[in-house]
C-alpha cells in the first residue's frame, strides 16, 4: 500500500466519513465529487453510523495473495442503515450461522499487511450482533 | 454508416500453453483470420487484452501485435475492458468499418495467463473489480459472484444443481470442441464434490485460467466476396453499456443491468427479440454468470433460468442453445480474447462449420461478453449473409 494512498483512505476507513448530497441528501461512501442519483457537486462530510445488515455473504477460500494466512475468512455487502453500501470481512462468527438480513456492527480491525517490513493494513470489519 | 461483416475468424487452442508466448499466440489466430477471410492487406487492428502488465509485464500491446503480425506501420490500438476487452475491441473494430474511415480491419484479442502463479493470476482478475473498496476488503473474484449467487438462490430458489448443470452442459458442449482446454464430460455430482472456491461455487463452477487468442476479420457488408472469399456474416446489432464497478453499489444485486442495457440497444439496432436468436454465445465465467446473464438477455423471466438450464432448453437441440463452443467454462477464458472467441463460435455456427455441435438451420446469433461483475458488457447480433 503507497503511504500516500493509505493516507488519502484514512477518513474513510478509520472514521467512516461519508459525503452527503446537499441536494438530494444521498449518502456516498467512498466520498464521490458528483452525485450519482442528481448530479449534485457539493456535499457534507458526515460519519455513518457503525450499523447495518448484511445483503449477501460468502466464504473465502483461496485467497488473494495480501490475505494468503488468513483464509478461509467471510466475507458480505452490508448496507449501511446511513444508506451506503460496503463489502467487507465479516468476523468474530461461524459461517454456518450466518444469514441474509443479519444485523451487524463495524469495528476498527487489521485488514493485511505488505509483508514483514511493510504497512499494515487498517479498516473496517462487520461484527454480528 | 456503412453495414459491417466479418469475413475470416480463428482461434488458437486454449488451454496451458507453455511452449507459446504472448505474441506468437496472437500472431498466430491474426495469421489464421487472414487466411481464412483471404484478405492481402489490412488497414487497421484492434486488439483486446485484460492486463498485459500484470499476467507476462507487457504493455505496449497494439504497437508490438501489429510489428509481430508482420503489418507495422498500420495503426494498431489496445482495448481493455477487463474481461470484455475482446467484446469492445471487436465493437471498436465495427465502428471503424462502419464510419468508413477502414475497409479492412483486424479484430483480435490475446491473453496469456498461466506464466504466474496462482494467487497472482486471482490478483490480476481482482483488479476487475474496485480495487480501493472491494480488493481492499479481501473479496475475490469468484467471492464476487459467489455472493451474486447467495443473493439468487435466496430470493429464487435457484440451487446448487442448477449452478452445476450449466457446467455440466458447458463441458458437454466442449467436449466436440478441437480447442477446448478441458473438452471432458462432467457429472453433477463431480461438480458438488468438487473443492469449494467460495461458497457456494466449487472450482467445476468456475472457467479456468486461460492462454489462448482470437480474431476476426471485418469489412463493410456490401464488399463481401470482393475483398475476401469468404461467405460473410453480418453484424445486425451492436450494444455497449456500464453499470457501477462495485457490486455493492448495484440497486439489485439479482440483476445485471448492463447487460439488460446493452441487449436492448443490440436487439433495438437488429430489430429482432431474444426468441430470434438461434445461437448464443454468453459469458459464463461462473456458472451463476451465464443463469444472470440469459435473464438480463431475456430469454428467461428473472429467476426462471436455472430450472430452464435443469431442463436441458439451453443444450444444442434445446429451445436456445447457449456456449455451444463449451463456454468459457470449457473451451477456457483467456480474458482478452474471450469476447473474440465468441464471435468465432457463432461466425462459424452461421457459415454451418461446427462439425459436432453445429445448430441446424442456424441463421441469427448473438455473443454477450462482460467485464467485472457486470460493470461492462456489450452485446453482439449476427446474421448469415
Amino acid at each position: 500500500m503507497p503511504t500516500a494512498r493509505g493516507w488519502r483512505e484514512y477518513p474513510q476507513r478509520y472514521r467512516y466519513e461519508a459525503a452527503v448530497c446537499k441536494k438530494c441528501n444521498k449518502w456516498h461512501f467512498p466520498p464521490r465529487l458528483i452525485c450519482d442519483e442528481c448530479k449534485g457537486q457539493e456535499f457534507e462530510t458526515k460519519a455513518m453510523k457503525r450499523s447495518g445488515k448484511i445483503l449477501t455473504y460468502t466464504t473465502i477460500r483461496v485467497p488473494p495473495a495480501p490475505f494468503k494466512d488468513q483464509a478461509p475468512y467471510l466475507v458480505a455487502v452490508v448496507e449501511m442503515d446511513d444508506g451506503p453500501r460496503l463489502t467487507m470481512m465479516v468476523t468474530d462468527y461461524r459461517d454456518k450461522e450466518l444469514k441474509i438480513g443479519q444485523r451487524v456492527k463495524l469495528e476498527f480491525r487489521r485488514l493485511s499487511d505488505d509483508g514483514d517490513a511493510g504497512t499494515i493494513n487498517y479498516g473496517y470489519k462487520a461484527v454480528p450482533v | 454508416m456503412r453495414d459491417v461483416a466479418i469475413i475470416g475468424v480463428h482461434v488458437t487452442k486454449c488451454g496451458e500453453i507453455w511452449n507459446k508466448s504472448f505474441r506468437d499466440l496472437f500472431v498466430e489466430a491474426g495469421l489464421g483470420a487472414i487466411k481464412d477471410a483471404g484478405v492481402d492487406h489490412i488497414d487497421s487492428m484492434y486488439i483486446g487484452c485484460m492486463s498485459g502488465g500484470l499476467f507476462v509485464g507487457q504493455e505496449h500491446i497494439g504497437a508490438l501485435m501489429a510489428d509481430y503480425l508482420g503489418q507495422a506501420p498500420v495503426p494498431a490500438t489496445r482495448v481493455e475492458s477487463a474481461c470484455a476487452s475482446g467484446g469492445v475491441a471487436l465493437r471498436t473494430g465495427m465502428l471503424d468499418v462502419a464510419s468508413g474511415h477502414s475497409d479492412i480491419v483486424l479484430v483480435g484479442g490475446v491473453e496469456k495467463m498461466t506464466d504466474i502463479g496462482g494467487d497472482e493470476a486471482t490478483y490480476a482478475l481482482a483488479t476487475a473489480a474496485d480495487q480501493e473498496w472491494e480488493g481492499f476488503n479481501g473479496v475475490t473474484f469468484p467471492g464476487l459472484y459467489a455472493m451474486m449467487a447467495v443473493a439468487h438462490m435466496h430470493r429464487y430458489g435457484t440451487t446448487p444443481q442448477q449452478l452445476a448443470s450449466v457446467a455440466v452442459k458447458n463441458h458437454d458442449n466442449g467436449s466436440l470442441n478441437p480447442v477446448a482446454q478441458f473438452p471432458m464430460k462432467i457429472t453433477i455430482d463431480a461438480v458438488l464434490n468438487s473443492v469449494l472456491v467460495a461458497d457456494p461455487l466449487h472450482i467445476l463452477d468456475c472457467s479456468p485460467v486461460t492462454d489462448g487468442a482470437a480474431a476476426a476479420i471485418l469489412v463493410p457488408a456490401d464488399r463481401v466476396g470482393k475483398l475476401g472469399k469468404k461467405q460473410g456474416v453480418k453484424i445486425i446489432g451492436s450494444g455497449h453499456a456500464t453499470d457501477t464497478i462495485a457490486l455493492h453499489s448495484r440497486k439489485d444485486l439479482c440483476a445485471l443491468e448492463a447487460v439488460s442495457k446493452s441487449a436492448a440497444i443490440a436487439y433495438a439496432m437488429a430489430g429482432k427479440k431474444p426468441t430470434d436468436m438461434d445461437v448464443c454465445e454468453v459469458h459464463d465465467c461462473f456458472t451463476i454468470a451465464e443463469i444472470m446473464a440469459m435473464e438480463a438477455l431475456g430469454f428467461f423471466e428473472k429467476g426462471k433460468a436455472g430450472r430452464a438450464v435443469e431442463a436441458g432448453d439451453t443444450r444444442i437441440g434445446g429451445k436456445i442453445p447457449i456456449n455451444t463452443s463449451g463456454g468459457l467454462k470449457s473451451k477456457g477464458h483467456p480474458v482478452g480474447a474471450s469476447g473474440v472467441s465468441q464471435a468465432v463460435e457463432i461466425v462459424e455456427q452461421l457459415r454451418g462449420e461446427s462439425g459436432a455441435r453445429q445448430v441446424k438451420g442456424a441463421k441469427v446469433g448473438m455473443t454477450q461478453n462482460m467485464g467485472g461483475t457486470g460493470a461492462s458488457s456489450v452485446v453482439h447480433i449476427m446474421e448469415a449473409m
